[in-house]
């Protein structure tokens, strides 16, 4: 660590570990409902438990995020956070806004929108926080000595998300009109400018941790950034096929979401590539893990699975079934949960002074939590495809099928359990590494 | 081999023209004459249960236009399959399960018991029905009753 500002960080990654948890109760209380075991329903519906399981997933990425940007930034712009007091109000206020929504979820005060669920109200604070954040952040990048293009990147990635934020916002009357813009949000977030984020994120962590020269990193960035708008932006249109919009989407939307598992094929090429060219071979075991890893599982759950469901004529049959839950689940995890692990793992040691850079816990955490996701991706790809064929192709019923298909959230569970072990692991070892101090202070370069 | 000022380039050129090209489309998309939805059937009543849809999360477990939780049916052409199943008595059967006090549990799966009014129940039908109409490019056919007849062979039926 080479700022005092940058401990903030510590304090939104541990709020980041802590709603991490809380989603993982959530997520088995609704594996738990599928598998034919609803004893909460009084209590916690399958909607509350929904809401709240994809709520706190929002919440605790976008704090990993925000702590990554007060890490990055004042390293990037060298200079210290312009108030660290400020960033202090925003943390606080992140976690009330969260913890209020989540709460309400509860007692029935929703939108009711899947993903964007946080009642109106407590919209605008939304809003009035991340403001307070870009401005604490942008104001860091423009005051300091340098704008790099990771720096750059990763800031326009936040700016974008929070702008992107509004569209959400507008009141339609018409239900299609309704989930045209909502995807305004959803898509071009998490197949977008959250894409920027991660891409600031992981050039960051490769220019730390191989010693390859920060020109050749930052060039290869722009060209990932590049590829994915590219994809993606049009790509939104996958969303558009059977909503009752006009039939142009089945094109656009076809031609360009075939094209978006490129970018995150050359993300994970360049990741690779980077980490073979590197010299220096940065002592810390873990975050490389982490970081390598995002890189390939992102391409593998948000590429090559959403590929598989995005032609319109697979689609076609595929739409709104669990074959949608498969994809989400290893494409969240590898591209945006593995990289807040990622940039946990490497500035720990660096903010606590603790240099716990390998060890067995940390390496089961990555193991455990890998081999149990995939192992939850196929249990919801295998009860998603028989979903298809006997409700969508053998006309049978709803409830019928779900009744085949309860041994596969089975499955789902025991690798849940799995999943969940290596995440607490990960939280031990979040745990040992101890708070920041300014002990940890070294020389700037 | 590619300098950065081009990487640079091919990304803030991509994404402007991608990104124009996509307001384009959506103007175009969502203007009248496209109109796929018979915007004219949007009555208060529709509009009302899209509201009592939204605040009581029912997406949450439901879907419709193929977007939600995946835990209980889809509700696009609800009222066509339940018209089938049950005698032409849809309607009759929705309503009963958004007024009963005591949780609905088909095949031991339960749903919240909302126990709305009737005028809520029927805003909520009149939702359905307005959604049951919209030109879905195919997915109609796919979730609704008639899903194995051939769209082309739709004419010929209704002659």
């Amino acid at each position: 660590m080479k700022y005092k500002s940058q401990k903030v960080a510590y304090w939104f990654f541990a709020l980041s570990m802590l709603l991490f948890g809380l989603q993982l109760v959530y997520g088995f209380i609704m594996g738990f409902a599928h598998a034919g075991y609803d004893g909460l329903h009084d209590i916690i519906p399958f909607n509350t438990a929904k809401a709240v399981h994809l709520n706190l997933l929002v919440v605790w990425l976008l704090s990993g995020f925000m702590g990554a940007a007060y890490y990055i930034i004042p390293e990037e712009a060298q200079r210290e956070l312009v108030s660290v007091k400020l960033a202090y109000v925003q943390l606080i206020s992140l976690a009330l806004v969260g913890v209020a929504a989540i709460v309400g979820f509860h007692f029935n005060i929703w939108e009711g929108r899947k993903f964007l669920e946080i009642p109106r109200g407590l919209d605008y604070l939304v809003v009035v926080n991340i403001l307070l954040f870009l401005g604490l952040i942008l104001v860091t990048l423009f005051k300091g000595k340098r704008q790099t293009t990771t720096a750059l990147v990763l800031s326009m990635g936040l700016l974008f998300a929070a702008l992107l934020y509004l569209p959400g916002m507008l009141p339609f009357d018409s239900q299609v009109t309704d989930s045209f813009f909502r995807w305004w949000v959803v898509h071009l977030w998490v197949e977008g400018v959250w894409e920027l984020i991660m891409g600031g994120i992981l050039s960051f962590l490769l220019i730390k941790l191989t010693g390859v020269d920060r020109e050749v990193i930052e060039k290869w960035l722009y060209v990932i950034v590049g590829l994915t708008f590219l994809s993606g932006v049009l790509g939104t249109g996958h969303h558009y096929y059977y909503i009752g919009v006009n039939k142009i989407w089945l094109i656009v939307g076809g031609i360009f979401s075939a094209l978006e598992p490129l970018a995150f094929l050359a993300m994970a090429l360049f990741a690779v590539n980077m980490y073979r060219k590197g010299e220096k071979k940065h002592p810390n075991k873990l975050a490389l893990y982490w970081t390598l890893g995002a890189a390939i599982v992102s391409f593998v759950g948000a590429g090559l699975l959403g590929f598989a469901h995005t032609l319109p004529q697979t689609n076609l049959y595929t739409h709104g079934t669990l074959v949608t839950a498969m994809h989400g689940h290893l494409a969240f995890w590898g591209a945006y949960a593995m990289i807040v692990l990622a940039i946990i793992s490497y500035s720990l040691p660096n903010m606590t002074g603790r240099k716990l850079y390998d060890s067995s816990i940390g390496r089961m955490a990555f193991w455990f939590s890998n081999i149990g996701m995939i192992g939850m991706t196929v249990a919801f790809g295998v009860a998603g495809v028989a979903q298809v064929y006997m409700e969508r192709i053998m006309k049978m019923e709803f409830m019928e099928v779900q009744k085949h298909t309860e041994i596969h959230f089975i499955v789902l569970i025991i690798c849940a359990t799995l999943f969940s072990t290596g995440v607490i692991l990960y939280m031990i070892d979040f745990y040992k590494h101890g708070t920041p101090n300014d002990e940890a202070l070294v020389a700037k370069e | 081999m590619l300098s950065k000022k081009q990487a640079r380039a091919f990304f803030l050129g991509g994404t402007l023209v991608t990104f124009l090209i996509f307001i384009g489309l959506t103007v175009y998309s969502l203007s009248g004459e496209q109109d796929q939805t018979n915007e004219e059937n949007l009555t208060a009543e529709v509009v009302r249960g899209k509201e009592i849809w939204e605040t009581n999360n029912c997406m949450g477990c439901h879907t419709i236009l193929g977007e939600g939780g995946y835990y209980a049916p889809e509700l696009t052409k609800v009222v066509d399959r339940l018209n089938v199943k049950y005698n032409d008595n849809g309607e009759e059967i929705i309503k009963g399960i958004l007024m009963s006090k005591t949780p609905w549990q088909p095949n031991g799966r339960q749903m919240v018991a909302y126990g709305m009014t009737e005028g809520e129940a029927t805003d909520v039908i009149a939702f359905f029905n307005w959604v049951g109409e919209i030109d879905l490019n195919g997915f109609g056919e796919v979730v609704g009753v008639d899903r194995k007849i051939s769209p082309l062979a739709k004419d010929k039926i209704n002659n």
